[in-house]
């Protein structure tokens, strides 16, 4: 019973299952939501004032910023031989609420207003303002389950910024942490590093902020690294997120080669797509899969760095090709010796 | 027992409802650990007091809402919670005859039983088990029976 669920033709229940749990799940919310109503419509107007006010040079700061965004994103298409800048990778998006229920006090989920009827689909990014925040999981007609990235069974292939190492992120259970368990101890991190989205995986576009490193631990006796850091998007507060769309057919869009929209995890296995990477939980440490990247150019990544996972410990290979840089060739050697 | 003629159906799927409504009640997250599975032992005290009232049912049918709300695996809460059902309805007199506190003794391993069940589940699918706050509810829901069973008393003994 449960290893069909596994193949998804329960899915097709639980969808309806979850649109008459919906209901329920919102009269549950609705004192929280009746509270937060009952706190803005008695709001001062002096505080909606100073409110208006923190918006309206917020705005500014924006507008001057999106000013240097059309420059900056002209220049890149033509260094990068592209006849014209390329629109953005994202879509469209749409706002969705979060209701304000318990769904499982182990893990990190939450439950959003917005669902199939909506055109949310499983497996579709969803992020705030800061930065990424998750995946759908499940999807009703009206809601949709979302993991967050701090979720003990999230992972998420990401690249340092300011280097261009791919690693991979693991959620810690814990809103305030990611951990980066499957870079070598040789690895170029630092305390500070921004990480953001590698565009590996299926899931997430290239080059969405991710968390900062907070803290990088070096033990002599161990092979990896220990690296924390801190998600950028307020996971602990959350009140409103967006759910993006995508265009799959940006260099920077997800590696997923089918139209978004339809494609679920049984569907590309199914149909034996090469370059489909099911999100969640690597099957051990493997810190990027360099071989999704084939069918995208991805932005100034230094190959050693993707190159260097296909020799992670279990493959019997020799570590990756000599002719790469020496020290990505160190490290993967460092990363397999003692596993 | 057949003296009494109108078995509480409809209570028993109110109470349910409210079992349901309190354990995805959102609370802060150290309460929320350790908060007791109320439909869990809803479900429980039904199965004892009304057995033929069709306990399984309402396990089972209990279990699957809290896969939904849950979002686990389907079948999994649905799976523990029929079990310690069917234990609770085979040996319900015996369990009915004790007082509170022996019978909290009684519910504590069946809670096991039912966490054990869904941890191995959860164990074969996949997810990642590790976590030993899981089994707070156990004892939690073991404390609160004594006062479960006072108020579901209360909703169904004629007064």
């Amino acid at each position: 019973m449960f290893l069909d669920q596994r193949r998804g033709w329960l899915e097709q229940a639980r969808y309806y299952l979850s649109a008459a749990a919906y209901p329920l799940q919102l009269a549950v919310s609705s004192p929280t939501a009746a509270w937060r109503w009952f706190e803005e419509s008695v709001e001062t107007r002096q505080a909606l004032r100073a409110e208006n006010d923190a918006l309206r040079a917020q705005e500014r700061v924006l507008e001057m910023r999106s000013l240097r965004f059309e420059a900056l994103s002209r220049e890149n298409g033509e260094l990068r031989g592209l006849r014209g800048a390329l629109p953005p990778v994202a879509d469209h998006w749409l706002v969705a609420e979060i209701v304000n229920v318990e769904v499982n006090s182990l893990q990190q989920r939450v439950l959003i207003n917005r669902g199939a009827r909506n055109g949310v689909f499983k497996g579709q990014a969803v992020m705030d303002s800061a930065g990424l925040l998750g995946q759908t999981i499940h999807v009703g007609p009206w809601s949709a389950e979302v993991i967050l990235i701090t979720d003990p069974e999230h992972a998420l292939p990401v690249q340092i910024e300011r280097t261009g190492v791919r690693t991979i992120a693991v959620g810690t259970g814990d809103t305030q942490s990611l951990a980066l368990p499957y870079l070598p101890a040789n690895a170029d991190v630092a305390a500070g590093d921004l990480l953001v989205t590698s565009g590996l995986g299926g899931v997430f576009p290239q080059g969405y902020p991710v968390a900062r490193v907070v803290e990088v631990r070096r033990d002599a006796v161990q092979p990896l690294a220990q690296i924390q850091a801190k998600p950028l998007a307020q996971l602990n507060k959350l009140r409103e997120v967006m759910l993006v769309w995508f265009r799959p057919d940006h260099p920077a869009g997800p590696t997923l080669s089918r139209g978004q929209g339809q494609s679920t995890v049984e569907d590309d296995l199914a149909s034996g797509n090469p370059t489909y990477r099911p999100q969640p939980v690597p099957p051990r440490p493997a810190p990027a899969r360099a071989s999704a990247s084939a069918s995208v150019p991805t932005t100034g990544a230094p190959q050693p760095a993707s190159h260097a996972p296909a020799s992670a410990p279990g493959s019997s290979e020799p570590a990756a090709p000599p002719s790469r840089a020496p020290v990505s060739s160190s490290a993967s050697a460092s990363a397999g010796g003692p596993a | 027992m057949s003296a009494r003629a109108v078995e509480p159906r409809g209570r028993m799927v109110v109470t349910a409802f409210a079992a349901l409504i309190l354990s995805v009640l959102p609370l802060p997250e150290w309460l929320a650990i350790a908060r007791p599975a109320f439909l869990v032992l809803t479900v429980l005290y039904w199965s004892i007091a009304a057995p033929r009232a069709g306990g399984l049912t309402l396990g089972f049918a209990s279990g699957l809402t809290l896969d939904v709300f849950r979002g686990a695996v389907l079948g999994q809460h649905a799976l523990a919670l029929t079990t310690i059902t069917y234990v609770a309805v085979r040996e319900h007199q015996r369990i009915r005859s004790k007082p509170a506190f022996q019978q909290s003794l009684i519910v504590l391993p069946l809670l096991g039983v039912y966490e054990f069940i869904v941890f191995a589940i959860d164990g074969w699918s996949g997810h990642p088990v590790g976590n030993p706050l899981r089994w707070i509810h156990v004892a939690s829901g073991a404390l609160v029976w004594p006062l479960a069973t006072a108020l579901l008393e209360r909703s169904h003994s004629p007064r």
